[in-house]
């Protein structure tokens, strides 16, 4: 080999060092996403059954009682949230199998801040969800939704939102699992009930008062409420039924606007990546 | 404590509860030598390079690094040393080469660098023709030298090897300690190894025998074996008793028919040679030297030999017994 040596020098800490350490992370997150195609197609699968089947055999059934709208067209955004949510939760579940692997100590003994690292597995997540969100989205027209732009935007923004904070979530889950069977079953454990509970798969109107107070302190309520109101208000809906179906979120009988909404999720996700990133900086 | 050492060591200890892993090491490792870690499992070797590369605190004393504290400067350290570590740390559903981009970005490797220093350090390994498999489908000796290059791909002024090729078949380790020589001429580093194979610390600058979380010995794999003891030489005669009577009356030295040869023990054998073909006054047919090797070495400081330090004294008791039936 009679080429010369090419001798690095690592530069200090520094901004700069920190962005391309979050970038990377990102890149590998999508990287394995976009290489692993089974996980994509049933990522892809779960929602839009319970979307075609689930929906047209539950709307048939609630047909007289929300005239004028389908009921897939309810559950659109809920779906959504619901891909988000799952994809968001199995990024971070990759931290458990890097654990497994050995690969999460590659990370862990690099001279970049945990911040870093942790920054960049949630942004990932979160790209990846999104990703599989506008899946979804294409699919607007189907369920009578319109294509217009500035819904889809905002469904957009709400959905990045969304799975940025559920991915901050697992990663914080994750951050001491040994192994990914007790991560995916507590993810199990906390996924189903958050679901059920945010007005996904039927309206938060008209509920018993114990069930609403859950749905109130359920945190993917935020996330699930904006974008109905989103899809809601670019549909032609009687007022009564507007009324049944999406109801809103209500703190001691006010409703709670939608950017209030949208901060609690986002105020949420900072917090949980601040757990998150403190969890990692322990487990030395 | 020298200031210019690779890696000074100053009674390091580690505590589990109250196991001690680790019970105040002090050495040093001077620039540009390969020095090795000798003991059986469980002596305190992965404890004590887990804290060298900043991955354990110590419960006492302390270290440096390439000039660094271990545990004040801890990215100061982690950027001027490579691991290697027993178990994979990649990532099987990349590619070699994003395996190795990943790290470069994670090290702030400068961006004009990255590619050709990538493929420099492939290359150094014989893996640049596989850079785009994904390393699941490498065996685990590929994957090892992957580890070995992404160790160095960043030129750390240290590069830690913990069990370097442990699990690997003889062709593969000797295949790892090519291309550690090679790098050794190449690079300008400084390489820390632990081992439990006798015949691999042969390959290092200076070696430290720990066992029981405490060094017992620290020099030259030479210096260690010419410590143990003398050389054994055999010649091969036409008269044997006569060779002995020469020996002892010409020489002073007691010489004994051992393995069909006349068998004796003398510091610095090679040396001895030509003034025994001069002065024996009788001819020599054949003649062999052989030193002490360091399972000798690690007998003789710990008392027992390395396998039978990891089989663990149960099972040592057990196989007594066994014997005594």
């Amino acid at each position: 080999m009679a080429t010369e040596t090419i001798g690095v020098r690592v530069p200090a800490r520094s901004a700069g060092h920190d962005l391309r350490a979050v970038k990377i992370v990102l890149h590998r997150e999508m990287l394995r996403f976009v290489n692993d195609r089974t996980r994509m197609l049933s990522m892809l699968m779960q929602p839009v059954l319970w979307l075609f089947v689930m929906g047209t055999g539950l709307g048939s059934l609630v047909q007289g009682s929300i005239p004028g709208v389908d009921y897939r067209t309810f559950m659109y955004p809920g779906m959504i949230s619901m891909t988000v949510i799952m994809t968001g939760m199995f990024s971070a579940g990759s931290i458990v199998w890097d654990r497994e692997f050995g690969f999460l100590r590659e990370m862990l003994v690099a001279p970049v801040s945990r911040g870093a690292i942790v920054v960049g597995k949630c942004l990932g997540g979160a790209i990846v969800a999104t990703g599989q969100g506008v899946v979804i989205l294409a699919m607007a027209g189907l369920v009578g939704v319109p294509y217009s732009p500035t819904l889809l935007l905002t469904l957009l923004a709400e959905m990045f939102l969304a799975a940025f904070t559920i991915t901050a979530f697992g990663v914080m889950l994750a951050a001491r699992m040994k192994n990914m069977q007790t991560f995916f079953g507590l993810m199990q454990m906390a996924i189903m009930p958050m679901m059920f509970l945010s007005g996904a798969m039927f309206p938060l109107a008209n509920l018993p008062s114990w069930l609403h107070v859950l749905t109130v302190v359920n945190p993917m309520t935020y996330a699930v409420d904006p974008m109905r109101q989103a899809v809601f208000s670019h549909l032609d809906v009687p007022a009564h039924v507007n009324a049944v179906l999406n109801p809103g979120v209500t703190w001691f009988g006010r409703q709670v606007p939608v950017l209030l909404e949208l901060g609690v999720v986002a105020a949420l996700g900072a917090a949980l990546l601040g757990v998150g990133i403190a969890q990692f900086r322990r487990a030395e | 404590m020298d200031e210019n050492a690779a890696v000074a060591v100053q009674g390091l200890r580690k505590s589990y509860g109250k196991v001690d892993a680790v019970k105040g090491v002090d050495f040093e490792v001077r620039p540009g030598e390969v020095f090795g870690f000798l003991g059986p499992n469980g002596a305190g070797k992965t404890t004590t390079i887990s804290m060298l590369c900043t991955l354990v605190n110590p419960t006492g004393g302390g270290a440096t690094v390439a000039g660094h504290d271990v545990v004040r400067e801890r990215d100061e350290v982690r950027r001027n040393i490579g691991l290697v570590f027993q178990d994979p740390t990649l990532d099987g559903y990349l590619s070699a080469e994003q395996n190795l981009r990943f790290h470069a970005e994670l090290y702030g490797v400068p961006k004009r660098l990255v590619g050709d220093r990538i493929r420099q350090v492939m290359e150094m390994v014989a893996l640049w023709d596989r850079r785009d498999a994904k390393v699941m489908t490498f065996s685990g000796g590929m994957k090892r030298r992957l580890e070995i290059a992404r160790g160095l791909l960043h030129s750390p002024r240290v590069l830690f090897l913990d069990e370097p090729t442990v699990g690997l078949d003889p062709q593969t380790r000797s295949a790892i300690w090519g291309y550690i020589n090679q790098l050794r001429l190449m690079e300008d580093i400084t390489i820390f190894m632990t081992t439990h194979y006798m015949d691999e610390a042969e390959y290092c600058d200076r070696i430290a025998i720990i066992d029981h979380g405490e060094i017992v010995v620290i020099d030259s794999p030479e210096a260690l074996k010419a410590s143990v003891g003398e050389d054994r030489v055999q010649i091969q005669t036409a008269d044997d008793t006569a060779a002995i009577e020469a020996l002892r009356e010409r020489f002073g030295l007691e010489a004994a028919v051992r393995e069909g040869a006349v068998t004796f023990a003398v510091p610095a054998g090679e040396a001895f040679v030509p003034r025994l073909f001069a002065e024996l006054g009788m001819p020599i047919r054949s003649v062999s030297v052989s030193r002490p090797s360091l399972d000798d070495v690690f007998m003789s400081y710990t008392g027992s030999t390395i396998r039978d330090a990891e089989a663990g004294g149960d099972t040592m008791a057990w196989m007594r017994a066994m014997a005594r039936r």
